[in-house]
């Protein structure tokens, strides 16, 4: 193994965590606004991801400096050819930010519902684009033989494949997050979040099913590519089965093995490419071509290395400091 | 070559996401170590008005970082999205102080702020302590990534052009996070942020003492303030200065245009208090200065000499080829005076307050509170300014020497580019404003009761017992 194909998959690793980290945190900006029947309820949802919300999105950051540093070619030709996907992506998560931070503020109910609504909306919009980049991105784009992009950055991404991979992200999360709130909230609202995480979690599974065989035959039809898809299916079908037997944190883990699936599965297909060019097969990006110079690989990999473990580990840390489950007592105490 | 529009567009939304993210980090910067001390201050002596301030400035800030931290997001992926030919070319380069910014600096800041937020009563009070202080480094170290990517395309060092790619390979990891521009200007970032922070804090301070309320804690506040600004203001002056000498050696062209000088001075240089350059003449239309003061400022001796743009032009012709070289002059003139006379406005203000507030004095002129409360917006308007300076200066290119900026944007569509600067100075002025309006509430409410919890605190009624 070479240093670029390494990296290759420590971005995949990277993304994988941010789905799993994330995940959670979109689903919560949803549920609270759909589950959420008072302010306290509302309160509470947000409490629970209120401590970890903000380090969890530094391992999108991470995952988009990653492409940057070790695959500057890479990153210059898809991030303009998802021109509007990433725009959007950066308002609905500077929106989201303002929606945790700001919402309990005032104590005004028209405030509240507003940043509520804005939750909601960027809840969804966030995973959806997510998986429609990523999607866009085994579907290939138009590059040309210099690794350029050339096309139109308004549709380049967009395919019924991709909004597949979109939708599929965003069931996920609503699932995930009822799942981490049946974890994390007590009260009446409990029963509503594991009902959702119920219906949720079958919707998933079955959405999640489709974009994996959908993967495997159309873009890794190898045994890698079949590997994956099983693999996908089968996480996803272990948190329907715990979803139902009330094991929560069965679940929990159950859809971190499924988001480290989803993501490396798409890493596989494009595996041994960064980006298959739709004009013509000879122009794919391989990861050699796009790679940065083995000097600077060496030095990422140095960072990666201290860096990545350190970061779970501190993190790891910090989600064991605030394990317990909340009461209503907490959350009226609490920063929110 | 692309398109002129295209590339026009394309610099007004960096620089408009840029500056309107820079409207929040000085304040980050500075406010966090503020928050630290107070909180360290309360954690030593128990005394109840430090946890007021605490309680106060830390809301502030709290506000203030949620959207520095938003509007920074848009960096990470404007580089690619709208300077893709720049991204190639600087990525080998750019990647390894970005990916320690990433793995280093925001995930220390934002774990360690969430433990400070929500872990006070359930982590041992030294640890929490310690969180506070983590949340500070990660602030400041994350500056000092940035700051070094920047350098490098101020003076790049450590490089080579790779023959085949014709793109920058790093070379020299030590040269690009350690050479001299990178610490000088992390080291002027940083000073900028505090002296904003603690005009800011004198500021809001001073609102409050002019209504005589929260008199006691307020008072307080105003005097740490006061003596950490005057402290930040000269070292300023200093730290300014010696980056202004590294900029001369580096970037000659970006200092003379600073001065507006076109021809080579003499001995007993003048400096320019008003010009009036004419761009297209390549001469000032009009320029008023005082007699050898430049001479002083640049070169420390009454006949030291000033090389002018003109000659700095023939040079580079002679260097890069045919092309202009200067940057615009009227700009770089005046928002390096507005740089440095806002920027250590408040700091004079503050020396002029010490001696009207000395031995525990209140003035009653209302004027004197009014104005110190305006005086806020001066830091600002001088941060905004020496990056408006410092970028502008560094044109026709990106990258200095290397990469010309009409050559690295992205070829996308002009409408496309309009589009997404559309949105993003209607999203920002919506944001914007809410902010704004936040901060003044919470700022002109003052600090809460001393009976209420900190934040992430359980109730006093109830913890009274096991109370630290």
């Amino acid at each position: 193994m070479n240093l670029p194909v390494i990296f290759f998959f420590v971005i995949a690793f990277v993304w994988s965590v941010f789905v799993f980290l994330e995940g959670f945190d979109f689903g919560v900006g949803m549920l609270t606004r759909i589950l959420g029947r008072s302010d306290g309820e509302r309160r509470m949802m947000l409490r629970a991801i209120g401590p970890n919300w903000d380090a969890n999105e530094v391992w999108l950051l991470t995952g988009g400096i990653l492409i940057f540093s070790a695959f500057p070619t890479w990153y210059a030709a898809a991030f303009p050819s998802a021109y509007i996907p990433l725009l959007l992506l950066v308002f609905a998560l500077i929106i989201r930010a303002l929606a945790i931070e700001y919402r309990s503020k005032r104590p005004d109910h028209r405030w509240t519902q507003a940043w509520d609504n804005a939750n909601l909306v960027a809840g969804f919009t966030l995973p959806f684009l997510v998986g429609v980049f990523w999607a866009g991105m085994v579907h290939g784009i138009p590059i040309d033989a210099d690794g350029r992009f050339v096309g139109d950055s308004l549709w380049s991404h967009i395919s019924v494949y991709s909004v597949l991979g979109g939708l599929a992200l965003v069931a996920y999360s609503l699932a995930h997050g009822a799942v981490f709130l049946s974890l994390k909230v007590s009260g009446p609202l409990l029963e509503r979040v594991t009902m959702t995480a119920r219906g949720m979690s079958l919707i998933t599974l079955a959405l999640m099913s489709v974009f994996a065989v959908w993967t495997w035959l159309a873009y890794a039809d190898d045994a890698i590519g079949a590997t994956m898809a099983v693999l996908t299916v089968l996480a996803f079908a272990i948190v329907v089965m715990a979803v139902y037997a009330r094991r929560w944190l069965l679940a929990f883990w159950g859809n971190a093995l499924g988001a480290l699936s989803f993501m490396v599965s798409i890493f596989a297909a494009l595996y041994p490419n960064v980006l298959p060019s739709t004009i013509d097969d000879g122009f794919t990006l391989t990861i050699a071509e796009a790679a940065a110079s083995s000097y600077a690989l060496t030095v990422l990999t140095i960072v990666a290395v201290i860096g990545i473990p350190g970061v779970i580990a501190y993190q790891s840390w910090s989600f064991w400091v605030f394990r317990k489950r909340l009461t209503k007592d907490t959350v009226d105490a609490g920063h929110y | 070559m692309g398109d002129s529009l295209l590339v026009d567009l394309s610099r007004l939304q960096f620089a408009f996401t840029t500056l309107f993210h820079f409207l929040f980090v000085p304040l980050t910067l500075g406010l966090a170590p503020w928050v630290a001390i107070l909180d360290t201050m309360h954690y030593r002596t128990g005394d109840e008005r430090y946890a007021r301030l605490v309680r106060f400035f830390g809301s502030l800030l709290l506000i203030n970082f949620a959207i520095g931290v938003a509007s920074g997001i848009i960096q990470e992926f404007q580089f690619g999205m709208n300077w893709s030919v720049f991204s190639r070319f600087v990525g080998d380069i750019f990647g390894a102080p970005l990916a320690m910014e990433g793995l280093f600096a925001f995930f220390i800041e934002s774990t360690f702020l969430g433990l400070w937020l929500f872990g006070r009563g359930r982590l041992p009070r030294r640890l929490h302590l310690a969180t506070i202080w983590l949340f500070v480094l990660g602030t400041w170290l994350s500056a000092y990534f940035i700051l070094s990517a920047n350098s490098f395309m101020q003076n790049p060092v450590g490089f080579a052009i790779d023959p085949v790619t014709g793109d920058a390979n790093l070379t020299d990891l030590g040269a690009v996070l350690f050479q001299p521009l990178t610490i000088v200007a992390w080291l002027h970032t940083i000073v900028g942020g505090v002296l904003a922070a603690t005009v800011f804090v004198f500021g809001v301070a001073a609102y409050h003492l002019k209504r005589r309320q929260h008199v006691e804690v307020m008072r307080k506040a105003f005097r740490m303030a006061m003596i950490t600004g005057i402290a930040a203001g000269a070292l300023q002056f200093v730290v300014g200065d010696v980056l202004g000498v590294i900029m001369v050696d580096k970037q000659p062209m970006k200092m003379a245009a600073a001065e507006a000088v076109w021809e080579t001075t003499g001995p007993c240089a003048p400096l320019g208090l008003v010009a009036v350059p004419d761009q297209e003449a390549r001469d000032n239309s009009l320029f008023i200065g005082v007699p050898c003061m430049l001479s002083i400022v640049a070169t420390n001796s009454l006949d030291g000499e000033v090389t002018g743009m003109n000659e700095l032009q023939e040079q580079y012709e002679e260097q890069f080829g045919p092309g202009d070289y200067t940057p615009n002059v009227w700009i770089a003139f005046y928002s390096f005076r507005a740089m440095m006379g806002f920027g250590l406005l408040g700091a004079i203000w503050m020396v002029f307050a010490w001696w009207k507030t000395r031995r525990g004095r209140l003035p009653t002129s209302k004027l004197f509170w009014s104005i110190s409360i305006w005086i806020i917006a001066a830091p600002w308007l001088g941060n905004l300014f020496g990056w408006i300076f410092t970028e502008n200066g560094r044109q026709p290119w990106v990258v200095y020497g290397l990469l010309k900026t009409e050559d690295a944007v992205s070829d996308l569509s002009v409408g496309l580019v309009a589009v997404s600067l559309a949105g993003f100075v209607i999203l920002y002025a919506i944001i914007g404003v809410i902010e704004f309006v936040l901060m003044r509430r919470y700022a002109i409410r003052g600090p809460m009761d001393p009976d209420e919890p900190m934040p992430g605190e359980p109730p006093r009624v109830e913890s009274s017992a096991g109370a630290p």
